[in-house]
């Protein structure tokens, strides 16, 4: 193809696909290939169509994506790391109108924040919690976090997760969509374009469940943590679907309130 | 019968060189460049052009969103 045809083909009235608007300039702090880019990415998408970019208050976590507030251009609060669910609880409460969400990671959603994700969940707020799950401790080097599979190496389970010695891996999204206070509760993946469809659709609908008012919208989000693992961005992904997606399967949990899994 | 014809353009200096777009490309379009970009990464190109249709799967799965799409249909 000569340089003229492309250019006749890259035109604006040609374009199918860019980076949001809701997305700023900064240079995404991850790692080459870490799906955080990605789950950030399809949540502008989705602010960015529903037209609610002054309407929306995320909270960013403690982790790897502490920094979200660089990232999206919507106002933003940092909490503590895995009380996102308690300040969120509290700015939707004196903001009902806010689409409030959450972003957090395992270490900071099923570790050390489990009380405010748990009561959260209960209480039935009127938020959105999108929760990337990688397995491990990203940003601290790679550790061992609840949701760790059995036998996976990490820094701190360098022989592999022992259940005997480390118990169980927690599969938190199954536990609160026991409670009455969820009611929407899926798992996606961001690593493939038809999932990334399928998880931009929830994160839509978790979004617009917060006018009905019903309780916590829950998304959690299977993603690779490339450098955590050691592996190459493909291959991490490859890996990912082969060992977590068995033991953390995607799809719905609960859908309009109902168990469906 | 419709041709469909696509194009992509990367922002080179803000490729991460992951990866991930060539593996997600069903017309094996994308390589990584032997050059490498400001931050020392392998940035991504267009190593068959006549190949793309431009159905954005690329852009979709790159975490740091620099690829754009574009599609024409041609009778
Ligand atoms: C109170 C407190 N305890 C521990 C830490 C150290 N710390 C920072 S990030 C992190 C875990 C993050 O893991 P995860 O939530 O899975 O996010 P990821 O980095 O993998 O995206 C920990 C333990 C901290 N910053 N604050
Ligand atoms: S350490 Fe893991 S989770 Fe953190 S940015 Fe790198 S790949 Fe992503
Ligand atoms: S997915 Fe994005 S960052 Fe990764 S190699 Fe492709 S264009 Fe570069
Ligand atoms: S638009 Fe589709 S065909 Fe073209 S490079 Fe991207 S993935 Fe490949």
């Amino acid at each position: 193809m000569t340089q003229e045809e492309l250019n006749n083909i890259i035109k604006p009235e040609n374009l199918v696909y860019e980076k949001s608007k809701i997305m700023t300039n900064n240079t995404l702090s991850f790692c080459p290939g870490c799906g955080h880019g990605t789950a950030h990415r399809i949540i502008a998408e989705v602010i960015e169509e529903m037209g609610i970019q002054e309407q929306t208050i995320g909270i960013s976590p403690v982790g790897c994506s502490v920094l979200m507030y660089n990232f999206l251009d919507i106002d933003m609060q940092q909490a503590a790391h895995g009380r996102a669910p308690a300040l969120a609880t509290a700015i939707k409460r004196l903001m009902p109108e806010k689409y409030v969400f959450t972003y957090q990671g395992d270490g900071d959603l099923a570790a050390i924040g489990t009380a405010e994700t748990i009561h959260a969940c209960n209480r039935g707020e009127n938020i959105a919690i999108i929760f990337i799950n990688n397995g491990i401790y990203g940003m601290t080097g790679g550790q061992m976090a609840p949701t760790t599979l059995e036998g996976m190496q990490t820094a701190t389970s360098p022989y592999g997760r022992d259940l005997k010695i480390m118990g169980n891996p927690l599969k938190i999204t199954e536990m609160v969509a026991m409670l009455a206070g969820t009611y929407s509760v899926t798992r996606q993946s961001v690593h493939t374009a038809a999932n990334v469809k399928k998880a931009k659709k929830a994160i839509r609908v978790a979004f617009e469940n917060q006018k009905l008012e019903k309780g916590v919208s829950f998304v959690e989000i299977v993603s690779n943590c490339n450098s955590g693992w050691k592996l190459s961005a493909p291959a991490a992904n490859k890996w990912m679907e082969e060992n977590m997606f068995p033991f953390y399967p995607l799809g719905d949990i609960k859908v309009e309130g109902k168990l469906v899994k | 019968m419709a041709k469909i014809k696509g194009a992509i353009v990367v922002d080179n200096e803000a490729c991460k060189g992951c990866g991930v777009c060539i593996v997600s490309c069903p017309c094996k379009v994308i390589e990584l460049s032997k050059e490498v970009n400001g931050k020392g990464y392998n940035y991504c190109y267009m190593k068959d052009p006549d190949a793309c249709i431009g159905c954005a799967s690329c852009g979709m799965v790159c975490p740091d969103g620099v690829i754009t799409v574009y599609k024409v249909k041609s009778e």
